[in-house]
């Protein structure tokens, strides 16, 4: 058992996680915050028995109203992710090849945290998305437009806009209970330690135990998924076939950024540099277009300089 | 439980089979996966369907609902004939070597005795020999025919891995890699755990297939060990509790009996209740029976229960049949002979079989009173839902109460979970509106009645107006109050015989355990086996210390569990003949040459020498039975009989339909279909995103699980013409009802007898009032007919059709 963390004390104490801590900003830069331990959220598929804990514990800790659906012939409710559901289990029911033995593959589906976010890169409002050192990526709703290009960045599909008020939704990795030393909500609700949550670092130790303990069943392609194609993300799967993402309702192969995306960023970086001085100095909208969101060191220093100059 | 739910972390192999604890029992499932996890220990299902358990588990077997005791009869069969055997258990610690009477017989799937006019069994041959000095004959060799061993080996004979197959549907290659699995925790360093629930009990024989697994677990020496036992997984928050507390109409609490009319008298009722040994030098825990019963009425009637009026004994009500189950009161009701009910915090017409024969029921009541938290559907049966619930309000002159009560969360006490564990809890919310606590009702009906008994009198009114009330506020009874009452405390001071300056029990104070109750009338228990929860130590059901000495699971110092705190029941079977732990990884108490000591309170009187004292004191003989005498209405062994509605004949007794000895009202037989008319052999559950009909109130709840619906193969959609998620109708001979299809892989047809059996899954959560959609439940179609022991209703096992049809008009 990954030791649960201790329940949270009635005294205040000051937020572990704040503006600080702020690693990437879309469309704009900031000051490169106060370093922060890595974390992650890591689902082992194998213990997972899809009671959907998570599911209501997400709505219930961020006090999200899913509509009452209906059943379209599965156990996957609602049938995808909504701008209430950031998160969700889907149900496969996959025939092993070389068993011919059913397998009912259950995924908790939601938000990645991407060390490389597309979302976060193909974010034009500044602000709008944001990254702090420990790895969370959260969406800011304020500054949010809904212009939807955060859909478009994303390799997993998973941020959901809402057309009546013109946002976009997705998993926070519950970062306002991550700013008070708790894990995820989900994490809390899981029956089984399906989720467990704790510095990256853990985590991937902990998978270790566990592939082992899949490969000693038999399942000899056991293993993490925590894809390179978006530098690693702070939401890890421990999978039974882990050669084959796919069958697990869709889940990436190798999921990369849209070369869309891409091309974009690369071709205005150099006119992001130049930005960068005029969106701290003058604070131009439009300029967030076009903001970097991979600075350099001395681009940072650059930006703080004139920061400081400002004030 | 035999034994808690941290210690299934401690096993090497779980059976889940008659239940499906992931789905059902998520929390409790998390010591499977602990055991999984960092012991190697492996799952395997067995379930008509692939569950969520399955869908975790190293092996699954499917197997067709109603033939369990086929296929653990076989296993049995498996372990006899390959030799795997735990000797030593078996020999030294159950029933094995005792000689059965003469005259008793098993043949064509009935036992001697049988009467078909009353559907029951003269069971006066269903016995074991006793020799002249009153003890077991006992063949020590197992040599002698008819010695419980023997003739069980006989009884199992027939169900071969080729009988199970065709009986089961299960593929032989995977019945076997069961039984190869399952047999090797007869070594004595290996265990494995059964987990079951309704699946097993929810059958016209249901209290036999749970006989089946116990049998075979003590044929491993998997009883009374870490990480082993017979672990029934309770359906619903504190029904552990209910029956604790001997809410049924033939218990008292602490699994004592309501007397019959033929036990007129306390000494007739004690005369067949005090056990005398039948085995030299066993301790026939049960002859402490008449402590207990003193002393629990000693706390009903206080002062007005003495010894000359036998501890008021005739206030005892003497039943007429054998127990006022809840199908034998909807038959009463439906006949009109019961014109008023309280129904306290469930929901009958959704809950019981043949919903048309329970709103028939309801409707010729006078009144009916219902204590719920939540609107339910019982409480609106008078009220129409269109097809939901197609009644006719004006035809209906039920007088309804409804009374608003308070759900756990909103007040405090203790919930019994299915280890046996007393866990205390405290209110997290005041109660909305007008609800009430249930304490607080019953308290106001009680005194009511009192009043009008002692203002117009009445017949037999004293044990109404001489009920003990104790309570600082008699209106309001608090939770610690009942608590206290319950765990007994000292109605008189007793000193020691020897000095009588010496106080042993002194008055006013809280008993320590139920060691210290007595006949005499000096001490009051409301219930023995509660005895030490709330003693003078404080309440130690709210106790909350999870450390562990040893990482052994017991976690003896948070809350309680009964009986005296004990974690694992028959603990003394953990170790061998000599008091040695089988396995000393897994040491639970043993003998060192004096007492029983170890990490769990002994099962056992602690100077009990290993050598001479049984580990199962509570049976006279101090062992453990393979065959129960004359105690069970079907049989001393268990026979796979066939549910009452069955899509193929009885392959081991063709001619017995159902089991031949459970209840049958008139008229219901006739509501029973057969396959030529009803093809297609249907199953009820639990899903996981629910509980029963609470959840559906619950708008997250509703919304992950918002719609009723039904389970087919691929194959019987495409026969049917099914889509997955098109609607389609389902029917049995007492009812109709529209869901929605889900059609799976999770579901196959299974080859019984050699034709192809398909399987209609139906989950019950919906109905017609809540946050989901409106929708139906099992009951509308299912059964009205119990377990022969203990009458809970065939849920699982039931005849259906089934047809494509176009959704309702929107």
């Amino acid at each position: 058992m990954y030791p649960p963390l201790p329940n949270p004390t009635v005294t205040p104490s000051a937020p572990k996680l704040s503006d600080k801590n702020l690693m990437r900003r879309s469309a704009s830069t900031v000051p490169q915050g106060e370093s922060m331990q890595q974390v992650a959220k890591l689902i082992d598929t194998s213990k997972c028995i899809g009671c959907k804990a998570c599911q209501t514990a997400c709505l219930e800790w961020n006090n999200l109203r899913e509509e009452v659906g209906v059943n379209a012939g599965s156990y996957t409710n609602p049938h995808d992710l909504t701008t209430a559901s950031w998160t969700l289990m889907r149900f496969t029911e996959w025939v092993n090849p070389e068993t011919q033995d059913l397998e009912w593959l259950i995924r908790k589906d939601g938000c990645m945290h991407c060390a490389d976010p597309g979302c976060l890169k193909a974010c034009p409002s500044p602000g709008a998305i944001v990254q702090y050192t420990n790895g969370i990526v959260d969406f800011v709703k304020d500054n949010c437009i809904g212009c939807g290009y955060c859909v478009k960045g994303c390799p997993f599909n998973i941020p959901r806009i809402s057309k009546a008020e013109g946002k976009a939704y997705k998993c926070s990795l519950c970062s306002d209970r991550v700013a008070v030393g708790q894990g995820p909500a989900c994490a809390k609700a899981c029956p089984t330690q399906a989720i467990v949550f704790g510095p990256k670092e853990d985590m991937k130790k902990h998978a270790e135990g566990r592939i082992k303990d899949l490969k000693s069943r038999g399942y000899k392609n056991a293993g993490l998924y925590d894809p390179p194609g978006v530098g690693g993300t702070h939401v890890m799967y421990v999978l039974h076939h882990a050669d084959k993402p796919q069958i697990y309702a869709g889940l990436p192969n190798n999921p990369v950024i849209s070369p869309l995306v891409e091309v974009w960023k690369g071709a205005v970086k150099y006119a992001g540099l130049a930005a960068i001085g005029a969106v701290a100095a003058l604070g131009f909208l439009h300029h967030a277009v076009s903001g970097p969101n991979r600075v350099s060191r001395e681009d940072e220093e650059a930006a703080k300089r004139l920061a400081e100059g400002k004030s | 439980m035999t034994n808690s739910w941290t210690d299934i972390k401690n096993t090497d192999l779980v059976v889940i089979m008659g239940g499906n604890a992931a789905e059902a029992h998520p929390c409790g499932f998390k010591w499977v996966t602990e055991a999984k996890a960092n012991r190697g220990a492996k799952l395997i299902v067995v379930d008509p369907r692939y569950t969520r358990s399955a869908s975790v588990a190293d092996l699954y077997a499917p197997i067709r609902q109603g033939t369990d005791i086929a296929f653990l009869l076989g296993v049995i069969n498996y372990c006899i004939k390959n030799d795997k055997v735990q000797w030593e258990y078996v020999k030294a610690f159950t029933s094995a070597p005792y000689v059965v009477k003469a005259g008793f017989k098993y043949e064509d799937g009935l036992f001697d005795g049988y009467d078909e006019t009353k559907r029951d069994y003269n069971r006066s041959n269903w016995d074991l020999e006793i020799g002249p000095d009153g003890n077991l004959v006992v063949d020590e060799t197992l040599q002698n025919p008819r010695c419980v061993w023997n003739m069980m080996k006989a009884h199992v004979a027939e169900y071969t891995p080729e009988m199970v197959s065709r009986i089961c549907g299960t593929p032989k290659d995977k019945f076997l890699k069961v039984c190869e699995m399952i047999a090797a925790t007869s070594a004595k360093d290996k265990v494995m755990t059964s987990m079951y629930a309704l699946g097993w009990t929810q059958h016209s024989k249901g209290s036999q297939n749970i006989r089946g697994m116990a049998m075979l677990q003590l044929l491993l020496g998997n009883i009374g060990v870490r990480g082993g036992g017979m672990n029934a997984l309770r359906g619903h928050s504190n029904i552990q509790g209910l029956t604790d507390i001997g809410l049924m109409s033939n218990l008292i609490p602490g699994y004592m009996t309501i007397p019959t009319e033929r036990e007129a008298t306390f000494d007739t009722y004690m005369s067949t209740r005090g056990f005398k040994p039948l085995r030299p030098g066993q301790m026939s825990f049960f002859q402490n029976y008449k402590k207990f019963f003193v002393s629990f009425q000693k706390a009903m009637w206080a002062s007005a229960a003495t010894a000359e009026n036998n501890w008021a004994y005739d206030y005892l009500p003497k039943l007429d049949v054998p127990a006022y189950d809840v199908l034998r009161a909807f038959e009463l009701m439906h006949q009109g002979k019961m014109n008023g009910y309280i129904c306290q915090g469930f929901n009958p017409l959704m809950s019981f079989p043949n919903r048309k024969k329970m709103t028939a029921a309801l409707s010729k009541l006078k009144y009916l009173i219902t204590m719920d938290p939540l609107e339910t559907e019982t409480a609106r049966f008078w009220e129409n839902h269109g097809e939901y619930n197609d009644v006719d309000p004006t035809k209906i002159q039920t007088e309804v109460i409804q009374l608003p009560s308070t759900c756990f969360a909103e007040d405090e006490g203790a919930l019994v979970n299915s280890g046996r564990w007393l866990q205390w809890h405290w209110a997290g919310a005041t109660p909305p509106g007008e609800a009430k606590l249930d304490s607080w009702i019953m308290a106001q009906i009680h005194l009511r009645l009192k009043a009008l008994y002692q203002k117009e009198g009445g017949a037999f009114a004293e044990p109404i107006t001489n009920l003990h009330w104790p309570y600082k506020d008699p209106n309001d009874p608090s939770p610690e109050e009942l608590a206290k009452e319950l765990n007994g405390y000292v109605i008189e001071t007793v000193t020691d015989p020897n000095d009588p300056t010496k106080i042993v029990l002194e008055k006013g104070k809280q008993v320590v355990g139920f060691g210290v109750l007595r006949d005499d009338g000096k001490t009051a228990c409301g219930n023995w086996i509660y005895a030490g929860s709330f003693n003078e130590a404080g309440n130690n059901m709210a106790r909350r210390d999870n450390s562990d000495v040893d990482d052994t699971g017991a976690f003896s110092k948070w809350a309680f569990s009964w009986p005296a705190n004990r974690r694992i029941l028959y603990n003394r079977a953990s170790a061998d003949v000599n008091g040695k732990a089988w396995d000393p990884s897994r040491k639970l108490i043993e003998w060192d040459g004096t007492k029983w000591a170890g990490y769990d309170v002994p099962d056992i009187a602690p100077g009990a020498k290993p050598d001479v004292v049984g580990p199962f004191i509570m049976n006279p003989e101090g062992t453990a039975r393979f065959f129960t005498r004359g105690l069970m209405r079907d049989g001393p062994f268990p026979v796979h009989y066939e549910p009452f509605e069955s899509p193929v004949a009885n392959a081991v007794a063709p001619k017995v339909r159902g089991n031949p000895a459970a209840r049958v009202f008139r008229g219901d037989m006739e509501q029973f279909g057969d396959a030529k008319e009803f093809p297609y052999a249907a199953t009820s559950y639990r899903l996981t995103e629910h509980f029963h009909f609470w959840t559906k109130h619950v708008q997250p709840n509703a919304v992950v699980q918002p719609e009723f619906f039904v389970e087919i193969s691929e194959q019987l959609a495409q026969e049917k013409g099914v889509k997955s998620g098109g609607w389609v109708r389902v029917w049995s001979k007492r009812g109709s009802i529209k869901a929605k299809a889900v059609v799976t892989k999770r579901i196959v047809p299974l080859i019984c007898d050699g034709k192809p059996i398909h399987i209609v899954g139906i989950p019950l959560h919906w109905g017609f009032t809540g946050a989901a959609k409106k929708g139906f439940g099992p009951n509308s179609l299912t059964p009205y007919v119990g377990d022969a022991n203990i009458e809970t209703p065939e849920y699982k096992a039931f005849l259906v059709d089934i047809e494509s049809i176009s959704g309702p008009v929107a």
